[in-house]
């Protein structure tokens, strides 16, 4: 349980409230963010989805509980170069049109201690759906707190880049995802 | 003619011939690359492009690096003033170019957000950040150093033909990687 004091100035009476539990429900889209980083002919290089949307329920003293869905438009993607993105929507990568959304549902989150977790997950991209585990950091400050964590798949594995673009030796299999979600508290009305 | 002829020594062909087979390799490769379709040969190119283009600037150093400490064998007398400056300031801009050419194209990368990896093994640093007005402006400048290049390439070739068919007088032997060594 945790105490919230507000002072209310005018009348100088301190007043207190009893917060339920602090459950973070509301994820800042305009803060947050889903990068990615991957090799191309040995050379470094970044991208990001500049549209998702996140459903989260997460209170530190109740793990089990913590559920999260994140859900991508994936013709949002930016590569770094237009050339990039228009090919990479089409179908041989994403086929954004029949499949525009690629999506991250949690299955659950494991406590490793000092602000870490551990989460895994249903990754669905393409289609196709793999299991997916994620380090992830928890950082609070009030009622704000931010979620950071990456984890690195085989795009392959989703058949991202078919036909000539599944040589692997020009652009890389692997591909890390990077993920940074602010969120706010939604108080317990009760 | 038998006029004595005096050669660059062999540090000295050896990097011209090495620089002019690279250079004729890197340009129809960069016209070529350019107006391919995305696939994963054009990536390729691309990045053998940029590796060769880096390999030329490496010679280029070494090659100013070789003129300034070294004095060119001198022209053979048969060569008026204005023929003398004319090739003085061919070569000037040559040096100028081989620098400049790759350059202007590692520059380009950088801008346009994709870094130079020499070889997939070395990464350049990024003199410049990404800007993506900067990297078309920058591929304009590759673009238009590169034909510069290539007329001056053109006339250098010229002269140097004009100078062994025409005037017979062994100034193409100078550089010849043929003759003796010296
Ligand atoms: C001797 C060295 C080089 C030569 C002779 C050369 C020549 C060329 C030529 C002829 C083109 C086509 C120009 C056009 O029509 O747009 C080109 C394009 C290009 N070069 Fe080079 N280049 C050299 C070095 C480099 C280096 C070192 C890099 C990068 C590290 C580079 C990157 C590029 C790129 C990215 C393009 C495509 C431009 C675009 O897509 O707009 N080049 N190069």
């Amino acid at each position: 349980m945790i105490q919230r004091c507000h002072m209310l100035l005018a009348g100088g009476l301190l007043l207190c409230t009893q917060v339920q539990a602090v459950e973070f429900k509301q994820v800042l889209a305009n803060e947050s963010s889903v990068t990615f980083a991957y090799k191309q002919m040995g050379v470094p290089l970044d991208g990001k989805f500049n549209k998702f949307a996140a459903q989260l329920a997460f209170d530190p003293a109740k793990i089990a509980k913590a559920q999260a869905r994140i859900d991508i438009d994936v013709a949002s993607i930016d590569t770094g170069s237009t050339e990039a993105n228009d090919e990479v929507v089409g179908k041989l990568w994403f086929n954004a049109k029949t499949y525009p959304v690629a999506s991250f549902v949690s299955t659950g989150l494991k406590a490793l201690g000092d602000n870490r977790y551990e989460a895994t997950g249903k990754l669905s991209i393409k289609g196709r759906t793999q299991e997916v585990k994620a380090p992830v950091t928890f950082q609070a400050a009030g009622n704000r707190g931010a979620f950071d964590g990456s984890f690195t798949i085989k795009r392959l594995d989703y058949a991202i880049g078919e036909g000539e673009w599944t040589d692997v030796g020009t652009v890389a299999n692997e591909i890390q995802i990077k993920f940074h979600l602010v969120v706010k508290v939604a108080p317990s009305k009760k | 003619m038998n006029t004595i002829i005096t050669r660059y020594n062999t540090t000295a062909i050896a990097l011209h011939w090495l620089v002019a087979l690279l250079v004729f390799a890197a340009f129809p490769l960069g016209m070529y690359m350019h107006d391919l379709p995305l696939s994963p040969t054009k990536l390729q190119l691309y990045s053998y492009h940029k590796w060769l283009g880096i390999t030329v600037l490496l010679l280029a150093v070494l090659r100013v690096v070789w003129r300034v400490t070294h004095a060119p064998p001198a022209l053979p007398d048969n060569l008026s003033r204005g023929q003398q400056i004319a090739s003085h300031v061919t070569h000037q801009f040559l040096y100028v170019l081989i620098l400049a050419v790759p350059i202007s194209g590692w520059l380009m990368s950088s801008a346009k957000g994709f870094k130079t990896v020499w070889f997939g093994v070395l990464p350049l640093p990024d003199l410049v950040g990404k800007d993506k007005a900067l990297g078309e402006m920058l591929s304009n400048v590759h673009e238009s150093f590169n034909y510069l290049l290539l007329a001056l390439v053109l006339l250098h070739i010229a002269a140097a033909l004009k100078h062994h068919f025409i005037d017979k007088d062994g100034v193409l032997l100078r550089m010849s990687l043929k003759g003796e060594r010296s």
